[in-house]
């Protein structure tokens, strides 16, 4: 299995929660994410927990998924307790959630409303792959309360589409997105990978302007990253394709940053733009920003109060734990203060807004006034009490992370 | 318990042969034979008691045992005095030689003599040592005695007939050879009357009993309850046992002329108790020492450092201890920018420092880095002043009149098909040819003088690739020349790395500045600046890699599901991070020291 999950303690069988965790529930913003972990086939560079068989036996198969996502909202409500907990965003990500009927999903969706209720203005997204879906889908999720709709284009260029074993049609994806206007959804995301071997900086310039064409809301732009254990690992390893290059990388990551700025897209985070401050994903944010999600599903992680668990990866092993009334938890951690402010300085490095110095101390702030000079730091922002990254930073955030953490530490 | 052996019984003798030719499996069959270990309790190696001994397949210490032989109804003392069989060890060696009176010259039938053994027989004969020749594994397909046979009558005189042939393996002709020692090597002389004179032949410390020190008694007895003086250090100990090997020790009354035993005197460092002194008795004790003392002197020096910087007391403890049983070893405190706090460590020669590493890791528990290897240098200033420099950072900037480097005289046994090829290597280390002597019309005997330092970098493993592995080599100090030596530096980022500056000839240095440079640049990783690594003559720059800034170091993704995973990542990066060696601003990751310090060329002749 590749990359598995972090090490933990033991998780309750009845998935409560320390007090530590259910303190302030209510309190903190509150999301519900859905993994649902089946592909057609799985592309060469995935290493998420997908499976492409239909049946997979013990309750775990696609066709038995709904009920049993359902039964672990329900396990959610018992554990949170009775508070008034609306939901202000939900995500349905994969694998492919679009595998599943539309009725699926919407059942889905409705115990969510049922256990939780929806906050007004919730923010309800499915990610969906442009070959699953097509008017009469949109439409159906549309009309069960999706407000978003994230497609995962990637590329316009084929012979890219190839490496990354996409089977979509680049053809495909704009009549996708005029299927999801037309059935009403306000906001449109669209995944673009870079640094695929193969790829020239034309290439990727032709992505990109076939995706601004497109006048999303929302962008996201990711480096390609040969994880350990993917079919595209082994033939970087048998010399078949080149490994990405970091400077290449850098240089297209550059490129997608100029690109959309000029279209006028905002970066709001390291591999996220969007338009407006209304069209970035409310979602993602919540996970930047230390509230809390509850993650249903196969292999799906939650986050309350500064705790930390994820589920069993198999969706036979997470159904039978639901059907013998256990919860799904394969582990958890409880995330002490140094933990805590790891995590603060490692999302909010990462995003526009930035990290406000009077959180940093003494070694820390000294960094971060050097990271001015060297260019990774915006001047104003410093000024203004805050560190936010250039976007020569953002793409050394992670080394300067290491530096705030290893000066303050 | 043997006490007083009449010295007309007693036959005093060592062994001379190469690494594998079969000293210790000689040495082995001869204890069986005699009784002295039964078959059951043999070990292999008997004599050669340290693990890594056994596993080099080396005699790094020399032991002496006692073997009882009866010829013709008589019964006979025959001590045999291991030695050790390299060339860094060439003092224990010769001191081990004048403890005896006979050398068996043990030469593998299918090889030929080499020239370490060479070296060794030379010296036996110059203390007037009886030399018995025999050939070894006359049992393998490709031993070819008659033609060695020849080859070691040329070297020693004397007929081929008069080599003598065995098998230590099959025990083939040991029992002969015991019969030819009593025969052959003559039995010791001394006077009985004389006050007491003992050969220190070795010194070794036992956690038990402290120093156990060997020796040869030359003149008159040495009782189990004496006062004794050390002649070169003037110290007087109390004995509190002496005794013979045999293989185990036994104490007896004492030693009288010619025997070969210990004694131990509760003393705890083998400084007190030097090889090659002289022992002899507090009161009414010997006027005049034997001959053929010297203080061990260490020729090669090198900084060892522990990788993590806590181990620092631990390795300190340790050479205090290793150096009880090492009296060559030498050390100081130092301090590398780059390193951190270590050792400056004098050795007696490649081998000698690869040993000490190893015991000080394996025994304990260390892990180390050494800088690489240097000779000692001696530095004449402008202002008459002098320097000796042992460490290559402190070799001296400006104002330098003359630098005088260690020469050896180097002896290379080889075919006679790859003359040339170890003539130019020899030529290109700056040697200078002293001679050439054919032992044989396929065999050839060069001797050189070739300057130390280019004998430690990287001579006899070149040595070996260009004759195939056939050519053997030996070399003894031989002054120091005077040579034109400039000092490199490395510099990262414009600081200067301390642990990589080297002092080589002006003609090398520029390919010494590319060659570090170069491998540098491969194992620093990208900083988030550009790394430019130079390599300089004071402040002449000659040679120059960059370390292009690094550009890109962040994930893509970081999502409700990556947090905890990424957040151990941070977690565990910081604390390499806190592991890191500074030079200036640049993070330099230890493993790639030691990657830079560990090449091919340090340490070269480690397999001799």
């Amino acid at each position: 299995m590749p990359n598995p999950p972090p090490d933990g303690e033991p998780a309750p069988r009845d998935g409560s929660l320390p007090a530590s965790a259910i303190d302030g529930v209510g309190g903190r913003p509150f999301g519900v994410y859905v993994h649902v972990p089946f592909c057609v086939k799985r592309c060469g560079y995935c290493d998420f927990n997908t499976y492409t068989a239909e049946e997979l036996g013990g309750g775990g198969s696609r066709r038995e998924y709904a009920d049993v996502a359902v039964d672990e909202l329900r396990l959610a409500r018992r554990v949170l307790g009775d508070v008034d907990l609306p939901t202000a965003t939900v995500f349905f990500g994969g694998g492919t959630p679009t595998l599943l009927p539309p009725a699926d999903l919407a059942r889905v969706l409705a115990a969510v409303r049922d256990e939780f209720g929806l906050a007004p203005g919730a923010e309800v997204t499915t990610e969906a792959n442009p070959d699953s879906v097509d008017a009469d889908s949109l439409g159906a999720l549309r009309a069960a309360g999706f407000t978003r709709v994230s497609f995962g284009m990637q590329s316009a260029v084929p012979h890219v589409l190839r490496v990354l074993d996409r089977t979509h049609d680049p053809e495909r994806v704009p009549e996708a997105v005029r299927w999801a206007r037309e059935a009403g959804f306000d906001g449109v995301n669209l995944d673009l990978i870079y640094g695929t071997p193969g790829e020239s900086a034309d290439d990727w310039q032709q992505s990109l302007h076939a995706a601004l064409a497109l006048d999303p809301g929302h962008v996201s732009a990711y480096s390609l990253v040969v994880e350990d254990g993917t079919r595209l690992a082994a033939r970087v390893r048998r010399g078949e394709v080149p490994a990405p290059d970091d400077d290449v990388l850098a240089d297209r990551y550059l490129q997608a940053d100029e690109t959309l700025e000029r279209a006028g897209y905002h970066w709001y985070e390291v591999s996220n733009w969007a338009r407006t401050e209304e069209e970035r994903s409310r979602h993602n944010q919540l996970y930047w920003s230390g509230a809390d999600w509850w993650g249903v599903g196969p292999g799906a992680h939650s986050h309350v109060g500064g705790t930390r668990w994820w589920n069993v990866r198999h969706p036979s092993a997470y159904a039978a734990r639901l059907a013998s009334g256990r919860s799904p938890a394969a582990a958890r951690e409880v995330l002490d203060a140094d933990a805590r402010r790891t995590e603060r300085v490692m999302l909010a490095v990462r995003m526009a807004g930035g990290m406000p110095l009077s959180e940093l101390d003494r070694a820390a702030r000294d960094r971060a006034t050097r990271a001015v000079a060297e260019g990774l730091a915006d001047p104003a922002a410093h000024d203004a009490g805050r560190l936010a990254l250039t976007v020569r930073g953002r793409l050394l955030a992670d080394a300067l992370v290491r530096d705030l953490l290893v000066s303050s530490g | 318990m043997p006490t007083r052996t009449d010295p007309a019984r007693i036959r005093n003798f060592c062994i001379i042969a190469h690494i594998d030719h079969g000293k210790s499996t000689l040495a082995d069959r001869m204890l069986e034979y005699t009784g002295v270990v039964d078959e059951r309790s043999m070990r292999k190696q008997y004599l050669d008691r340290m693990d890594i001994e056994r596993e080099r397949g080396i005699t790094i210490k020399s032991q002496a045992v006692r073997l009882p032989w009866r010829v013709a109804g008589d019964e006979y003392v025959l001590n045999l005095i291991d030695t050790p069989g390299h060339v860094d060890f060439s003092y224990e060696v010769s001191r081990s030689l004048a403890a005896c009176e006979g050398a068996v010259l043990l030469v593998d039938a299918a090889q030929g003599i080499e020239a370490q053994t060479l070296a060794n027989l030379y010296l036996a004969i110059d203390n007037n040592l009886n030399v018995i020749p025999v050939l070894n594994k006359i049992d393998l397909p490709a031993a070819e005695p008659q033609k060695y046979a020849e080859e070691i009558a040329h070297v020693l005189g004397g007929s081929p007939d008069d080599v003598l042939q065995v098998s230590a393996k099959t025990g083939e002709g040991v029992r002969a050879l015991l019969d030819e020692i009593v025969a052959q090597v003559p039995p010791p002389e001394g006077d009985p009357e004389a006050p007491a004179r003992a050969l220190i032949f070795d010194s070794v410390y036992d956690t038990y009993r402290g120093v156990v020190t060997y020796v040869r008694m030359i003149d008159g007895y040495l009782g189990s309850r004496e006062r004794v003086l050390m002649m070169s250090t003037k110290a007087t100990h109390d004995t509190l046992e002496v005794g013979v090997i045999s293989p185990e020790p036994k104490a007896t009354d004492g030693l009288g002329v010619g025997e070969v035993g210990y004694l131990i005197t509760g003393v705890k460092d083998v400084r007190q108790s030097k090889v090659g002194d002289t022992v002899t008795l507090a009161r009414h004790g010997a006027d005049k020492a034997l001959p053929g003392y010297q203080e061990a002197k260490p020729m090669v020096f090198a900084g060892l450092y522990p990788v993590d910087g806590d181990e620092y007391a631990l390795l300190r403890e340790a050479l205090d201890k290793l150096r009880l049983n090492d009296a060559s070893l030498a050390y100081e405190p130092e301090t590398s920018a780059a390193l951190g706090f270590g050792f400056r460590c004098g050795f007696l020669g490649l081998l000698h420092m690869e040993i000490v590493r190893e015991r000080l890791e394996r025994e304990s528990d260390l892990t180390l880095i050494s800088t690489a290897p240097n000779v000692v240098y001696r530095v004449e200033l402008d202002d008459g002043g002098t320097h000796e420099v042992t460490n290559p950072s402190e070799f001296p900037d400006g104002k330098v009149e003359t630098v005088y480097e260690p020469v050896v005289r180097a002896t290379v046994l080889l075919p006679s098909d790859y003359i040339g090829a170890v003539m130019e290597l020899c030529q290109g280390k700056r040697g200078t040819l002293l001679g050439m002597e054919y032992l044989s019309p396929e065999r050839v005997e060069i001797r050189y003088t070739l300057p130390l330092a280019e004998i430690i970098f990287d001579f006899y493993d070149q040595l070996k690739s260009r004759t195939r592995g056939y050519a053997s080599l030996d070399y003894e100090p031989a002054g120091d020349q005077a040579a034109d030596l400039v000092r490199v530096d490395i510099l990262l980022h414009g600081q200067q790395v301390d642990a990589f500056s080297a002092i080589v000839h002006r003609d090398q240095a520029y390919g010494y500045g590319v060659e570090m440079t170069k491998r540098l640049r491969k194992l620093i990783p990208r900083q988030q600046f550009e790394v430019p690594i130079q390599a300089s003559i004071g402040s002449r720059v000659i040679a120059r890699e960059n370390v292009r800034a690094l550009r890109k170091d962040v994930l893509a993704k970081c999502y409700g599901g990556d947090i905890s995973r990424k957040r151990k990542l941070l977690e565990k990066q910081r604390e390499g991070k806190r592991r890191m060696k500074m030079v200036g601003s640049v993070e330099i990751p230890q493993e790639a020291f030691i990657a830079a310090l560990s090449s091919d060329d340090a340490g070269a002749d480690r397999k001799k």
